[in-house]
């Protein structure tokens, strides 16, 4: 789960983080008036989840309550396009107005699971606010790489070892060293799947600020962190997402044609992949669960047809646990629920009871275009689309 | 012959009093797995389906000689529960629990450091040695006993490989899902040495997944040890990055552990590897024919 930049920075301050001093609103009188307790000048920055934001404008310097209050106007409510967004952007509905504050040096600092070691790692590097991913591959020798058991905690020497990595040195060596137990701590507590400060901010007097930071949590761990699920901010989600979670479906919006609908992550990808191979692009990830119920599939069809983008579905389902009756079930009550159904529908069905479930799909008032196994199935749903048929496999 | 499972095995279930325990148990003693026990804290004493229930891992052992378990308690008490049979000596520990968080992982793998036992998944649809005995969830019915072995990080895309495999007569040795959470107990490379050590297979699918770096790892330790052939294929490759496909192991991030960096890597280590999921099967049998 995502959080915005706020919602990062009030928890790194309650683990020692010092940040700029700041105020959420969503209102540009109230940024006017947040600017004059600030001292006149502030930086003006979107609150959205993706990351960017500066580039697409969503950040900037007020020199006066004035401007602060005109920036805001022009923030709040534009659609902020940032290289994470996509096109279409993602609606501003919040700003953050913080102090001004004079930039010496910008580091970047972030923890992160490394699933190699098996481990948290600090990652740091003196060349802050930069993307860190240009860094890694071009000059990976300019990170800082520090490993620590969660269990133990960050101890004194892995914190030197980053701080020396650094090249700091004296009062903000120290502030830094403490800033990282806060840091680790925080990651730790929170089970966060990355705590990233990008940057982290030397000043002229040599004292150490987290200017930006994010924080993603694990989503496995929230049912012990109702503080922290309170956070969720769905209005940054996509729609579709948060309605097919509510069914307990994993739905993942993507930008082709072909909805797909499979029970089982892997395979989800597989005829992902195999759309892909066979010359068309794939609207959507969709993993109706590998015991798939017939009210899931119901739901699914419903979300996956409601997508204007979707002009072929694709169900390929092989049944284990999930008995493929009951899916033929499913998909057959929702097209009878929705009326209206004018879409291909190619269908592939393997596994339990597969017999039965053929047999229900032939009854149906609709014509299924089914599908012998994955390959055929593919290539019928390609072809329902107009796509090419490409240089697909079998 | 086959690995870690076959019809000596004696299982026990911990969770065995929920639902998906108590289906999945009776579903793994039809297929012919002795069961010998199931676990549920404050439940000992009980009967499920003529399995006789107990309170705690060492009492179930300590009465049934279990050597196996199969865990399905849900993901807050699952880390506990790895732990548990770990410390009650069980030597083949199977976690199917979905979403356990991956702080929990890390104290389990740290305590089973210096434990004589293997644990499989989480997240993870089990093993089988098909005509022998199961532990997991997957159908039995659409495996043949043989000797293709089959690896996997998921669970209904095995059993397309192993469909495949079954209709061209080619049967399995023993397949195993090892689970695609970031942190887990059974790697490929465990899988394909075990497999190596065994006479009876004579040839592995290995089914990876974007993320991570394990299916590299592999490639690499097959190029070094492993002379049968080996058929791979990487699910994911027209996952956008930074997305989590379901699995916490599926997401690509800063271009490592892309599908096409997995499949360079297999294809150098003389992995036959596969573009289409439908042709895993086919491409076995064409392998073991020269």
């Amino acid at each position: 789960m995502k959080i915005h930049e706020y919602q990062a920075k009030e928890i790194l301050r309650r683990y020692g983080v010092p940040t700029p001093e700041g105020f959420v609103t969503d209102s540009p009188a109230e940024a006017r008036r947040h600017c004059e307790e600030l001292g006149g000048r502030c930086v003006v920055k979107a609150q959205i989840h993706a990351g960017g934001r500066g580039k697409g404008g969503g950040v900037k310097l007020a020199g006066s309550p004035d401007e602060a209050e005109s920036h805001a106007e022009q923030i709040l409510g534009m659609q902020l396009v940032t290289p994470q967004t996509g096109p279409e952007g993602q609606e501003v509905r919040k700003i953050l107005v913080e102090s001004a504050v004079d930039i010496a040096h910008e580091i970047y600092l972030a923890v992160t699971h490394d699933r190699d070691a098996g481990q948290p790692m600090i990652m740091a590097s003196r060349a802050g606010g930069m993307n860190i991913e240009e860094v890694a591959e071009e000059d990976p020798d300019a990170i800082v790489r520090q490993h620590f058991d969660p269990h133990l905690g960050l101890l004194p020497f892995q914190a030197r070892a980053v701080v020396g990595g650094l090249e700091l040195t004296g009062t903000t060596a120290k502030q830094a060293t403490k800033l990282l137990f806060g840091l680790a701590k925080a990651y730790v507590e929170t089970d966060s799947s990355l705590a990233e400060i990008n940057p982290l901010l030397i000043t002229g007097a040599g004292d150490v600020l987290a200017l930006d930071a994010k924080m993603t949590f694990d989503d496995n761990a929230l049912f012990r962190h109702k503080d922290i699920a309170a956070m969720r901010d769905e209005a940054e989600e996509n729609a579709l997402e948060v309605e097919a979670g509510k069914f307990g479906l994993n739905y993942i919006k993507l930008d082709g044609t072909i909805g797909c609908m499979v029970n089982g992550a892997g395979l989800a990808m597989a005829t992902m992949d195999i759309i892909k191979l066979y010359g068309a692009e794939p609207a959507n990830f969709l993993d109706v669960g590998g015991s798939a119920s017939q009210d899931a599939v119901k739901n699914a069809f419903r979300i996956l047809v409601s997508d204007p983008s979707v002009s072929a579905v694709m169900i390929n389902i092989f049944g284990g646990i999930a008995r493929t009756d009951r899916i033929a079930r499913g998909v057959v009550g929702a097209i009878e629920e929705l009326g209206n159904v004018t879409l291909p529908v190619v269908v592939r069905l393997e596994g339990t009871n597969v017999e039965e479930g053929r047999r229900i799909l032939e009854e149906a008032d609709f014509d299924f275009i089914v599908a012998g196994h994955m390959a055929d199935a593919a290539e019928k749903a390609v072809k329902a689309v107009g796509g090419a048929p490409a240089a697909g496999g079998a | 012959m086959a690995i870690w499972l076959n019809n000596d095995t004696r299982l026990l279930v911990q969770g065995i009093t929920g639902k998906e325990g108590g289906f999945h148990a009776i579903g793994c003693k039809e297929y012919g797995t002795q069961v010998v026990a199931g676990v549920t804290p404050g439940k000992g004493g009980q009967d499920f389906e003529g399995i006789p229930v107990f309170d705690s891992v060492h009492d179930a052992r300590a009465k049934t000689e279990a050597n196996a378990t199969m865990i399905f308690v849900p993901p807050p008490f699952a880390a506990d529960a790895i732990m548990e049979a770990a410390d009650a000596g069980i030597e083949l520990i199977v976690a199917i629990t979905e979403g356990i968080p991956v702080r929990d992982m890390i104290k389990v793998k740290a305590f089973m450091e210096d434990k004589d036992c293997r644990l499989i998944g989480p997240n993870c649809p089990g093993l089988i040695t098909p005509g022998q005995a199961k532990i997991g969830i997957m159908p039995g019915h659409i495996h043949k006993p043989g000797r293709i072995g089959v690896i996997s990080r998921s669970g209904t895309l095995t059993y397309e490989a192993v469909w495949q495999l079954s209709n061209l007569d080619l049967g399995q040795s023993t397949c195993v899902g090892i689970g695609g959470d970031p942190v887990n107990g059974t790697s490929f490379i465990d899988v394909l040495s075990a497999f190596a050590e065994d006479d009876d297979t004579d040839g592995v699918i290995v089914i990876g997944e974007i993320g991570g770096s394990a299916e590299e790892d592999a490639a690499a330790w097959v190029k070094e040890n492993y002379d049968r052939p080996v058929v791979g294929f990487i699910a994911g490759r027209t996952a956008p990055p930074g997305r989590r496909m379901g699995h916490a192991g599926a997401i690509v991030s800063g271009g490592k552990g892309t599908a096409e960096a997995k499949m360079e890597a297999m294809r150098d280590a003389g992995i036959r590897v596969v573009e289409s999921p439908a042709e895993l099967g086919s491409t076995m049998a064409a392998a073991l024919a020269g």
